[in-house]
């Protein structure tokens, strides 16, 4: 994908970021806060433990006080991005704080994805047929991998 | 806030002085590039240094990225996970 268009994201000469994305990759990025917002109101979903990861897994007195006192604001800390995300999801430019917040957004939106479809270093898993019901989750799931190393180069470069 | 923590265990002053290090797990999820931006990004790494920690991470499965305090160990801790990396902290060995 990455020979075939310019780079989606681009530093300006002001130091904001330019964003070069079609109206169907917004309208998926526009798609997945409220899908992410669901994720966090499911109290029993699995992943979560990977969205709050244990701090002490030694201790469980000490990381029943880390949750106590970090939870909640570690779970405002993701809605916020993702809630950033969604409000700049049509924006042409993109200051550093808020194309920061993509990047965590994007981040955490690939966590959930990366545990639902069991993805492992070896990237072996990729569904053979596009029949399979995993085969859009996958194309999702990549697209956002090379939309956040695209991000990520214009941030570090 | 994680940095207010008040310490009720008498038995934590002897070895107070022992710093706690703060862990990063490997994981097949977050790229390569993330990783290293965020140690730059966090911690004021070099460029050098977040990839080598990077590396660690990696190719032996984890790596100490920072030592210190237990409040501000977990302060890197909770800001790791901010970013939706695999993070814990522990005494020193």
């Amino acid at each position: 994908m990455g020979a075939l268009r310019k780079r989606p994201v681009r530093r300006t000469r002001s130091g904001e970021y330019e964003l070069r994305l079609s109206q169907d990759e917004r309208a998926l990025l526009r798609d997945l806060a409220p899908r992410m917002r669901e994720v966090f109101a499911d109290d029993s979903d699995p992943v979560l433990e990977r969205l709050f990861p244990v701090a002490y897994p030694e201790d469980e007195t000490r990381q029943t006080e880390y949750r106590l006192l970090a939870q909640s604001e570690l779970l405002e800390s993701h809605l916020a991005a993702i809630a950033t995300l969604e409000e700049t999801v049509d924006a042409e430019r993109l200051d550093e704080e808020k194309l920061l917040a993509w990047m965590r957004a994007l981040n955490e939106v690939r966590l959930v994805l990366g545990v639902r479809l069991e993805v492992s270093e070896e990237g072996d898993e990729r569904p053979s047929s596009s029949d399979d019901p995993r085969a859009a989750a996958f194309a999702i799931y990549d697209y956002l991998t090379w939309l956040q190393g695209e991000i990520i180069d214009a941030l570090a470069g | 806030m994680p940095t207010e923590v008040k310490e009720p265990d008498l038995g934590e002053e002897v070895i107070a002085d022992r710093p706690w290090v703060v862990i990063v797990w490997n994981d097949p999820v977050n790229l390569m590039s993330y990783v290293t931006f965020v140690f730059q990004k966090l911690f004021g790494y070099s460029r050098e240094k977040a990839t080598k920690l990077m590396l660690d991470v990696h190719h032996k499965g984890k790596a100490v990225v920072s030592s210190g305090p237990r409040e501000k160990a977990e302060l890197d801790v909770f800001r790791l996970h901010e970013h939706g990396l695999w993070a814990t902290m522990q005494h020193d060995e």
